[in-house]
């Protein structure tokens, strides 16, 4: 196989933005032969999707080549004229995106949108195409192809129309198949049923994919070949079984040691009374509001029934629609339930109004985009001094004091007190939430998906921080996470739910091991786990097997 | 875990926010308002000559070195009574987009605030409102108000008061649905506090953006009223009535059809490019720095 | 669809009641007799107290605004005190002159107007935008009356090539009064011109951004197809929009290039009732006007989703 030249060959490629000239993309080499899979693993800012796009001509017009060149089957990609580029897009490079959602155009049809490509670069009369298109449309997985063909994007799901998109670039059936963060949009279970898909036509027609994504994980399963980029250069490439159990580059090791691993379980000694206990609860969507009369209630949570013990971390996993954020929101008091109680140190909330503001003193919560979560227009000092202002025998110095202390304890040093969260890092702003949360010092946090939006190596460090604060402060937590790799990491007790119930519980080393409904094995057959080797390194392994069984579509 | 490797951590967004050149539609904005202001804020006190002074010997008289812009048909110097405009028509055009905005803003929150029901209900008559195209409601205001200084303000006040409830309670909804509106409730805070001290705050920005085209578009109507007949009464002067009153004489005294006009184009392209400015400005900031 | 559309049209009822409600309330708020202001110089003490009765001024308000807004039901708009004319086909007859002026005119800037910033917004920032964004910009700053008077001042009197006063239908000599229109329909163009270039621009450029546009070109469309076929239609929605709030502008706004061009239209019927007090055209006028701008934004929401399907599945 390596004696055949390469598909495309990146060399000492850079590209510059900008009138000062800031490298972007510094000096990235590597290539990518016939019929193998090739993996781009990098963070946010490490150039990766840029370097990608400029090997389909994609080149912002901010964006400037400043040297190095990219050959596709031997031809320089930013030498071609307008025509070639044209008839080598589609045709030899095909592109899947990132969002499913505004990928494909809203205002046309399915079948218009996937004819298109194949009128292009094909000869083939209107009844040829058709065929050819339904026949792609039944092999990714949909279920009525003829009826796809005339509807509209917004009929489908996420996951079906990351298969649409498959399908209208495989149809040209291309040598080279760029996939940018295909999957990353997408639930647990449908991201693999994707990117198994995208493997089984990619080899059924020899064509040769780069992956890029941010998962280490995904990239090692799928990838014959990976290559690491960050801030703009390739800081290491090799086999994928080399970077994963022999790294060599210093941001190599940081990212692998940023994997959510499996501490040894913590003993917590058993109380009397959980500190939290929901019982039965039962939450309904409102019905959706017509001109005339409302759609029927829709109902979220079905009675559910969990206890947190004091110090315990309990975790809530399920994919969209299962109901986890809904329980969160509603532990919170954020939304109203139907029925059901909760009731905090054995005390109903609901029944008195000193029991409430007990609970509502203690209850705090940490929310999932760092973006959206903090007023702009409040400084950091502001923002978390914010829940003092309800705390009674509390003067304004004892407050500065408990903000200053608060802020260390997250890792901000007093400079960042009197800034605007524009300026911080995602990040640093889950830093600051994570400190408002806890500057009331309150017995117990809900945390929604708090590191979901972070970059890996952040996720990482965000992730350590809050475990130190947990076992500092011996605040219970409810964890909700889709993130099964992050709940392997940080919980105690794993509750699975789907579709509004909760289908398991256990302790977190019974569920992994030994799961046993079969939503939750499904879950867990999604996504890979990871072993250190002991010298830096890490082995992935498939939980409950390889040959685990393929959800419908 | 120190704290230098958490200062650093993922990419902090550049601290310095290296002060961008002015865009050039705001720099020739910023000028033409300026000078504006300045015509208005000297003619509200003084002026070359006295705009009512009246004077039939200098009739019609052509720009001169005496009257730079001329005179009219009543011998008064054009160039005073087009400062003395500018005044009466910016003090009227900041009372009115005032009113606007205040009885706006309280109607826009409010709804915004209760929704529900009594959200559709006010959302109705607000809508209702809006039905009214362009000056038709301003103009029927004024049949049953009497055309004059207050008048105006009093029409076009609540004519453009529903515009901005509704751009007031689309912020407010949107702002609903950020997170740290669920934090402040979680973290105890009221729904009355809640909404006077996040999401008021929050409306401020596009409030100005509103503001400012507003500015141009009352400025435009007073002047179409005056033009009309209905606005400020002669022999007051405003650019819309002197352009009124240059018709009969347009063939032999066109400067006292060009000026006025010229003047609100002026004004018109100023606000106009200084809005194109703030909104360019503005709106990559309240999406966030990503 | 159905849905949808039965939606929309069921919105549209109450706005429309509430419409009413407010011009009926709006005369009301005149001190003095109803009926006096309603018959003005002309009254007679039986004329008044025929009308007082007819109105059911005896009973309660709701009553009255029954009675009044049935009578606009089957097109009774009562008596103008000017003319003595009924009102709703005196209206009707100026809305005919005012409305094939508008029409023309907004058609004619959107068939301009759209494709040249669905083009401005392609070639961003070349000297080609920036040159119509600020001839856009400068269009639109330009009062309709001064434009109109600068017209009139350049063609009819400088050059003499058209009428400076007066009006004459194109349905009694068509040659004639095309020439009449020439000179309004311009203004109101180069105006709308601004308006719309500058919206279609705006929107394209947001559409341009999106992903499926580069989709688009990643099957290897040429930058025409992409613009044309993808990005039009997607476009288009808001500048749709906004062309119903220019027709609804104009429809009050239209008095000014109408008083300048002495066109005797619906707004200058409505200016020319302000000032004799001829309160039922006022009303007239302003209930006409208010229906019909709900009738258009009506019809412009059901086509939306020509443009943007995902409206009509909400």
């Amino acid at each position: 196989m390596t004696t055949t030249a390469p598909l495309l060959d990146v060399a000492h490629l850079t590209l510059t933005i900008g009138t000062g000239g800031r490298r972007v993309v510094d000096d990235v080499s590597f290539q990518v032969f016939p019929g193998e899979i090739v993996g781009i693993v990098g963070e946010s800012g490490s150039g990766k999707t840029l370097a990608a796009r400029a090997v389909m001509g994609f080149v912002p017009p901010a964006v400037r080549l400043a040297g190095g060149s990219i050959r596709f089957e031997g031809q320089d990609v930013m030498a071609m004229s307008g025509k070639e580029l044209r008839a080598m897009r589609g045709a030899k490079v095909g592109m899947v995106f990132q969002e499913p959602m505004t990928s494909l155009n809203p205002s046309m049809l399915i079948g218009r949108q996937l004819d298109e490509g194949l009128a292009l670069h094909r000869r083939l009369d209107a009844s040829a195409r058709r065929a050819l298109i339904l026949d792609m449309l039944k092999r990714v997985g949909l279920r009525d192809p003829e009826g796809a063909l005339d509807s509209y994007p917004h009929q489908f799901s996420g996951g079906m129309r990351q298969r649409i998109m498959l399908a209208s670039v495989m149809l040209l059936k291309p040598a080279l198949l760029l996939a940018d963060e295909p999957t990353t949009a997408l639930d647990a279970v449908v991201q693999r049923d994707v990117m198994e898909l995208m493997v089984e036509l990619t080899q059924a027609n020899d064509t040769a994919v780069l992956l890029i994504s941010h998962d280490l994980g995904m990239v090692a399963r799928y990838c014959s070949r990976i290559v690491v980029m960050c801030r703009g250069e390739v800081v290491e490439q090799g086999t994928a079984e080399d970077i994963l159990a022999r790294p060599q580059h210093p941001y190599t090791r940081k990212l692998l040691a940023a994997m959510p691993q499996r501490l040894p379980a913590r003993f917590l000694p058993q109380g009397e009374t959980p500190i939290v206990a929901v019982r039965d609860l039962v939450v309904d969507y409102p019905g959706r509001q017509g001109f005339f009369r409302r759609s029927a209630p829709k109902r979220a949570l079905h009675g559910i029934s969990i206890d947190v013990q004091p110090g315990e971390v309990v975790a809530v996993v399920g994919g969209s629609g299962s109901g986890k954020t809904t329980l969160g929101q509603s532990i919170a008091g954020l939304v109203k339930p139907a029925g059901g109680e909760i009731l905090f140190n054995g005390k109903p909330i609901a029944k008195s109004d000193t029991a409430y503001w007990d609970y509502r003193l203690n209850c705090q919560m940490v929310f999932q985009d760092p973006y959206s979560s903090l007023d702009p227009r409040m400084t950091i000092r502001q923002l978390v001094g914010e829940p003092l202002r309800l705390v009674e025998d509390m003067d304004t110095s004892a407050r500065q004091a408990r903000i200053a202390e608060v802020l260390a304890e997250v890792g901000l040093s007093d400079g960042f007190a009197e800034r605007f969260p524009h300026e911080l890092s995602g990040g640093q702003r889950q830093r600051v939430a994570i400190a408002r949360a806890i500057v009331r010092r309150p017995s117990f946090v809900i945390a929604d998906e708090p590191v979901s939006a972070l970059d890996v190596t952040v996720r990482a460090q965000v992730l350590a921080l809050f475990d130190e604060l947990q076992k500092k402060h011996g605040f219970s937590c409810l964890f909700i996470s889709h993130d099964l790799g992050v709940v392997e990491q940080v919980a105690d007790r794993v509750v699975v739910m789907q579709d509004g119930r909760i289908v398991e519980e256990g302790p977190r080393d019974a569920i992994f091991d030994a799961p046993r409904h079969p939503y939750t094995r499904k879950l867990l057959s999604a996504v890979p786990g990871l072993e250190a080797t002991g010298d830096g390194g890490v082995r992935l392994f498939w939980r409950l097997g390889e040959g685990e069984a393929k959800a419908p579509a | 875990m120190s704290s230098d490797s958490t200062v650093s951590a993922g990419g902090a967004m550049k601290r310095n926010r290296r002060m961008k050149l002015p865009a050039p539609n705001a720099l020739v904005g910023s000028t033409l308002i300026a000078i504006l202001l300045a015509a208005a804020g000297t003619g509200a006190l003084w002026t070359p000559y006295d705009p009512l002074k009246l004077s039939f010997r200098e009739k019609l008289v052509a720009p001169s070195a005496l009257h730079w812009l001329g005179t009219d048909e009543f011998g008064r110097d054009v160039l005073s009574r087009l400062m003395a405009g500018a005044a009466t028509s910016v003090w009227i055009s900041i009372l009115t987009v005032t009113l606007a905005v205040v009885m706006g803003t309280a109607i826009g929150l409010v709804s915004g605030y209760l929704r529900g029901w009594a959200d559709r209900v006010i959302m109705a008559f607000n809508d209702a409102l809006l039905a009214f195209p362009g000056i038709l409601l301003a103009l029927g205001l004024l049949a049953v108000l009497g055309a004059n200084k207050y008048g105006i303000i009093v029409a076009l006040g609540i004519a453009y008061t529903p515009s901005v409830a509704r751009v007031v309670r689309g912020t407010v909804l949107s702002l609903r649905e950020r997170e740290f509106i669920a934090a402040s409730r979680v973290m105890g805070n009221g729904e009355g506090f809640t909404m006077l001290r996040h999401i008021l705050p929050n409306c401020i920005a596009p409030l100005t953006v509103l503001a400012t085209s507003m500015f141009g578009y009352v400025l435009l109507a007073e002047s179409a009223l005056s033009f009309l007949g209905l606005g400020v009464p002669p022999p007051a002067p405003t650019w819309g009535n002197m352009l009124a009153g240059s018709r009969p004489y347009i063939d032999q005294a066109a400067w006292l059809g060009i000026f006025p006009g010229l003047a609100i184009s002026l004004t018109l392209l100023g606000i106009n490019l200084l809005g194109d400015a703030l909104r360019d400005r503005l709106d990559p900031r309240m999406r966030g720095a990503r | 669809m159905f849905r949808f559309a039965l939606t929309r049209i069921g919105m549209a009822l109450p706005t429309l009641l509430i419409v009413a409600v407010s011009v009926f309330v709006l005369i009301r708020l005149i001190p003095g007799d109803p009926a006096q202001l309603m018959l003005g110089d002309l009254a007679t003490p039986a004329s008044l107290a025929d009308l007082r009765a007819r109105l059911g001024l005896d009973q309660s308000l709701p009553v009255q605004f029954g009675i009044w807004f049935g009578n606009v039901l089957t097109g009774d708009f009562g008596q103008s005190i000017s003319s003595q004319q009924a009102v709703l086909p005196l209206i009707l007859q100026r809305f005919a002159v005012s409305a094939q002026i508008v029409l023309v005119a907004v058609f004619l800037a959107s068939l301009f107007a759209v494709p040249a910033g669905v083009v401005a917004a392609w070639k961003q920032d070349s000297a080609l935008d920036i040159g119509l964004v600020g001839a856009a910009t400068l269009l639109l700053s330009i009062p309709t009356f001064w434009l109109g008077l600068l017209l009139l001042l350049f063609f009819g009197l400088k050059l003499g090539w058209l009428p400076v006063v007066g009006y004459v239908s194109i349905a009694d000599d068509w040659k004639a009064g095309l020439l009449y229109l020439v000179m309004p329909i311009l203004t109101l163009f180069l105006h709308e011109m601004g308006v719309i270039l500058r919206m279609a621009r705006a929107s394209t450029l947001e559409v341009l951004r999106l992903d499926y546009i580069t989709h688009a070109r990643a099957k290897g469309l040429s930058e025409s197809a992409v613009l044309w076929r993808h990005a039009f239609k997607n476009a288009f929605g808001p500048t749709w929009t906004l062309i119903g709030l220019v027709l609804g502008n104009l429809l009050g706004g239209i008095a000014v290039v109408e008083t300048v061009f002495t066109i005797p239209g619906l707004g200058r019927l409505l200016v020319d009732a302000i000032f004799a007090r001829d309160y039922p055209v006022i009303q007239g006028c302003m209930l006409f006007v208010a229906f019909t701008y709900v009738l258009v934004n009506l019809v412009i929401d059901l086509c939306y989703p020509i443009f943007d399907p995902r409206v009509a599945a909400q």
